[in-house]
Order: structure tokens, then C-alpha cells, then sequence
């Protein structure tokens, strides 16, 4: 498959008033078209920066980054992102929070209306549309938040710890949502996690990071079967390749064992 | 109970409160009978308000009027001002300088230039109004410009939303609220400026009525003068109150008076 997003020797510096912090050092690698990637790695080793410079939001200090072939200089068209906040606006209902995304492209709400009912429809959440964000509880509102990444067909959905402020029971539910859209559109995911077990879970391949400065140490292949039930969690394969992870972040004095 | 006003039962209590302020107050004049150039009771104020009830309210409606003006002029220019700051370092620079040495200044000192600048009519007064009210329409707008999730706007500059979008849909109302807290400050405060205004130069108005009567030793018809503008201003806030519970259903401060099931 042709590369979607290749990152070569990427490096980010941010200047901060207690000097420059090196955020992201020599991050090189391929996301394949159609590929569902994991960032994983534990807090303040870069991944969200990582997110932001391939969404254009942030420019990189050295290296470079090409989207569909493209080099960029601001975000690339067909982006859709999920952040670990929902940040729906409080004065919309949850049908305006998901066709705001048509309204900042400039297309005609008329032209996606239906497509964001069904959406929401399919997100369990048809009966709350009318409602407002605060009438909904927090699994809600981050199903809102990715119908309103969805609303336009994004070709690439990047997603910064999307279910991290979720309580287990509802990410599993999330999770499993999210590998059935996938598995139908088959679009680019680039997925932030710190959860070993949902990289594992989601990905088709999991780059590993560490922090000081930020950078990927291995980029591990999951090869399990999908379509892949919850229940793939309790297997002896899925057990490996968490072990497997779990050893590698260990061995580098990333996580205590 | 949010508002005061949101319950029959706030409202009864408001009005308990101050019909007993007035029972004591006519109590303690008939009984300690201070000379009625200090302090007369209640009862004799109403008699002179009811005595010429057109001459008090044709000049409490000069003084509302010139108050609206100020307070309407001050949201249009505070919001403008409050964009180009946000927009811009230059114009914050230029703007806050000014605004900040413009409000350390004592209004009323300034009043008798706006009088020689514009005359006796109702202009001088509507300028000395927004020069009191504007500050804070600025400041609480700045800040609610100001503080808007970055995320959020992460998410429209991917979407590549023009900074014109990212400010009307985004942007401005986050601010509302906080600009509904500056203009319930600058309401008080443009009142407040009708009066100067009346003090230093005028032929009508309860700040007019409040001179007169003081050069003929009326303390009555001040004490007129005086509640009618409580009145003025208490009504005028709660309108400000009201309007922003009609906008802004949506904002914390406001649900429990929106949605009394709790839905
Ligand atoms: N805007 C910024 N200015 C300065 N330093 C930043 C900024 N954003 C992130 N950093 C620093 O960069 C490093 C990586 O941060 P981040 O990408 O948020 O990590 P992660 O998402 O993995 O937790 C951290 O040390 C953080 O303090
Ligand atoms: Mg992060």
C-alpha cells in the first residue's frame, strides 16, 4: 500500500520561557493508506506533538512531513480530529456540534444534514440531537465528537487519547465502535494511546515512544485477525503481543515491571 | 434558586424586606422627629411625588434615555474595541494605554470639558455615560474573547475556517457571557454618567431635579428624585439580567433556571 503519511527525521523544538524544550528528536516513519496506527507511550514523550505537526497545526523544527505526497505548510485537506476533550460548544445542540465541521469548510449544512443524522444515528445518539452537550453524559459526548470528525469523509482521522477520560466499560464500548467504522471505510487512523492494551487492541501497527527527548523506539506489528471481537483481549495472541510491548518499554527503563 | 426574581416566593421576600425598611423609617421620624430639611418620612415623599408625578417622570425618562444611549453606544463601541484588541498587539498596546489612563482619570473632573466640547444638550451627557460604562464592557469582553479552548480552535484551523469564522462562530459567543458581566456593571455605571452629566450642565433630568430641589432646601423632592432612581437603576439591571437568561440558556449559570426539571 502507498504511504499516507511519511515522516522523515522530524524534529520539534518549542520555545518556552525556561528555554527551548526538545519535544520531538529524529522521528522517522510510514503510515500506510488505509492503516491503522497507534502512537504509544507514556505522558509528556511527545505524542501529541507529533499529532499536531502531521495535522499542520504545528510546524516541525527539522526534518520533514509529507501528507499524500504533499510537504506541509498548514493542515492538508480531508483531516478529521478527535481530541481527548470533546470541546463541544455548549451553545449548539449536538446535531449543530457535528455540522459545524461543514460550516468552517464552507460547505452548505443542507449538503451533509442527512449524512450527520445518520451518524449520530449510528453513534446510538439519534434520540439527542436536539439536546446540548451538558445533557449528555461524557461517552456521549465523545461519540459527538467523532460524528463531527466523520461529517466531511476525512482521509485521515487523527485521534490524541480519545476515550482517556472515559470511565473502562464505555471505552471498550468506543473501542469496538471505532474498529466497526474502520473496518468499513478503511480510512487512515493515526490513534493516541497510553494504554498498551488498547494500542494493542486497535492498531495494525504500534510505534512506541519515549519521552527525553521524544522520539519512536520500535514499531511493532499487531498481526491478530480482525474483525476483532472484545473477546480477542482473553487470547493467548493478544496476551503475547501486550507482553511483548510491556517487555520492550520495560528493557528501555521506559515502565517498571 | 439562581435569580432573585425567579420565584414568587424571591419576589415576596424582596418586597418584605423593603416594605418593612420603609415602616421603620416612618416610625423612627415620628418618633425621634428630626427637622424635615434632614430627614423627612416616607409618607411626605410619596405626597410630593403624587403632587406632580408628570414633572418627575418626564424627567426620569430624560435621564433613561440618555442612560440607554450611553449604555447601547458603549456595548457597540467596548465589543469593536475589545475585537481589535483581541486581533491585534498593536491596537491592544494603543487601545488598553488609553483606556487604562482614560479610566484612572476621575469622570466628573473631565464632565465640564465634554459641557465646553458639546454644549448643554444631551450629547455631553451620553459621552460622559459611555466613558464610565465602556471600561468594563471592554475588559470582560477582552477576557471572554480571550478565553476560548484552544482545542477549539485547533479544530477549526484544521478544518481551515478563516479567522472571520473562527471569531462569529467560536469566539464571540464564548464571550457573551462575559460580556453580559461587564454589562451588567455598565448599565449601573451609565446611569451613573447621565447624572454627572446633569450635575454639571443641565435642564433636565433627576440629576437636574436633584439640583433644584436642593437650591430651594427641598429635601423632599431629593428623596424623590433619589428612589425614582433606584428604581431606574434596579429595573435597568434586571432587564440586562433578563435579556442574558433569554441568550444564553445554554451557560452554567443559567440552567437551573432553564431546564427546572433537570433534564
Ligand atoms: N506549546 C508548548 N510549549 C512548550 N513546550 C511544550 C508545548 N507543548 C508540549 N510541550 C512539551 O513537549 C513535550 C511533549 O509534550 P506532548 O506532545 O504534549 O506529550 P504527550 O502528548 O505525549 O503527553 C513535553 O515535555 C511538553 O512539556
Ligand atoms: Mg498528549
Amino acid at each position: 500500500m502507498a504511504a499516507c503519511v511519511e515522516i522523515r527525521a522530524a524534529g520539534k523544538t518549542y520555545g518556552s520561557a525556561r528555554g527551548p524544550v526538545i519535544a520531538l528528536s529524529d522521528v522517522s516513519m510510514d503510515v500506510a493508506e488505509g492503516e491503522f496506527f497507534s502512537l504509544l507511550g507514556p505522558s509528556g514523550c511527545g505524542k501529541s506533538t507529533l499529532l499536531k505537526c502531521i495535522s499542520g497545526l504545528e510546524g516541525i523544527s527539522t526534518g520533514g512531513i509529507r501528507v499524500r505526497g504533499q510537504a506541509l505548510s498548514g493542515p492538508p485537506k480531508g483531516l478529521g480530529m478527535v481530541f481527548q476533550r470533546d470541546v463541544l460548544l455548549d451553545w449548539r445542540t449536538i446535531l449543530q456540534n457535528v455540522l459545524i465541521t461543514a460550516e468552517f469548510q464552507g460547505r452548505p449544512t443542507a449538503e451533509v444534514i442527512d449524512r450527520a443524522r445518520a451518524l449520530l444515528e449510528r453513534f446510538g445518539l439519534g434520540a439527542f440531537q436536539d439536546r446540548h452537550p451538558w445533557e449528555l453524559s461524557g461517552g456521549m459526548r465523545q461519540r459527538a465528537s467523532i460524528c463531527r470528525a466523520l461529517l466531511c469523509e476525512p482521509e485521515i482521522l487523527l485521534m490524541d487519547e480519545p476515550f482517556g477520560a472515559l470511565d473502562a466499560m464505555t471505552r471498550d464500548d468506543l473501542n469496538v465502535e471505532l474498529t466497526r467504522i474502520w473496518q468499513a471505510a478503511r480510512r487512515t487512523v493515526i490513534f493516541v494511546t497510553h494504554s498498551i492494551a488498547e494500542a494493542v487492541y486497535l492498531s495494525d501497527r504500534v510505534a512506541m515512544m519515549s519521552a527525553g527527548p521524544g522520539r519512536i523506539v520500535e514499531i511493532v506489528a499487531i498481526d491478530l485477525p480482525r474483525p476483532r471481537p472484545l473477546s480477542i483481549r482473553e487470547t493467548p495472541e493478544f496476551a503475547r503481543h501486550v507482553a511483548h510491548i510491556r517487555g520492550l518499554f520495560a528493557a528501555l527503563g521506559i515502565v517498571k515491571e | 434558586m439562581a435569580g432573585m426574581w425567579s420565584g414568587s416566593a424571591g419576589l415576596r421576600g424582596t418586597l418584605g424586606v423593603l416594605l418593612a425598611v420603609i415602616a421603620l423609617w416612618e416610625a423612627a421620624v415620628w418618633v425621634l422627629a428630626p427637622p424635615p430639611i434632614i430627614l423627612p418620612p416616607p409618607s411626605r415623599i410619596w405626597v410630593d411625588f403624587v403632587e406632580a408625578p408628570g414633572y418627575f417622570l418626564r424627567n426620569s425618562w430624560y435621564t433613561l434615555s440618555t442612560t440607554l444611549a450611553g449604555f447601547a453606544l458603549s456595548v457597540v463601541l467596548g465589543v469593536g474595541l475589545a475585537v481589535a484588541i483581541v486581533n491585534s498587539r498593536l491596537a491592544e498596546r494603543i487601545i488598553y494605554t488609553l483606556l487604562v489612563a482614560l479610566n484612572s482619570l476621575p469622570k466628573v473632573a473631565l464632565a465640564p470639558l465634554f459641557v465646553i466640547w458639546m454644549g448643554t444638550g444631551v450629547e455631553p451627557k451620553i459621552a460622559i455615560a459611555v466613558m464610565l460604562a465602556i471600561f468594563s464592557i471592554v475588559v470582560d469582553t477582552v477576557l471572554g474573547l480571550r478565553s476560548v479552548d484552544p482545542d477549539a480552535i485547533a479544530l477549526a484551523r484544521v478544518n481551515h475556517a478563516s479567522p472571520f469564522k473562527i471569531l462569529v462562530k467560536i469566539r464571540f459567543p464564548n464571550a457573551l457571557p462575559s460580556l453580559f458581566v461587564g454589562m451588567k456593571v455598565a448599565i449601573s455605571f451609565a446611569l451613573v454618567g447621565a447624572i454627572v452629566g446633569e450635575f454639571v450642565a443641565g435642564s433636565a433630568g433627576l440629576g437636574f431635579v436633584i439640583l433644584v430641589a436642593q437650591g430651594q432646601f427641598d429635601t423632599s423632592r431629593v428623596f424623590v428624585a433619589l428612589v425614582l432612581l433606584g428604581i431606574l437603576g434596579t429595573i435597568l439591571f434586571y432587564i440586562v439580567e433578563a435579556v442574558e437568561r433569554l441568550l444564553l440558556p445554554w451557560h452554567v449559570s443559567q440552567r437551573a433556571v432553564a431546564r427546572p426539571d433537570g433534564h
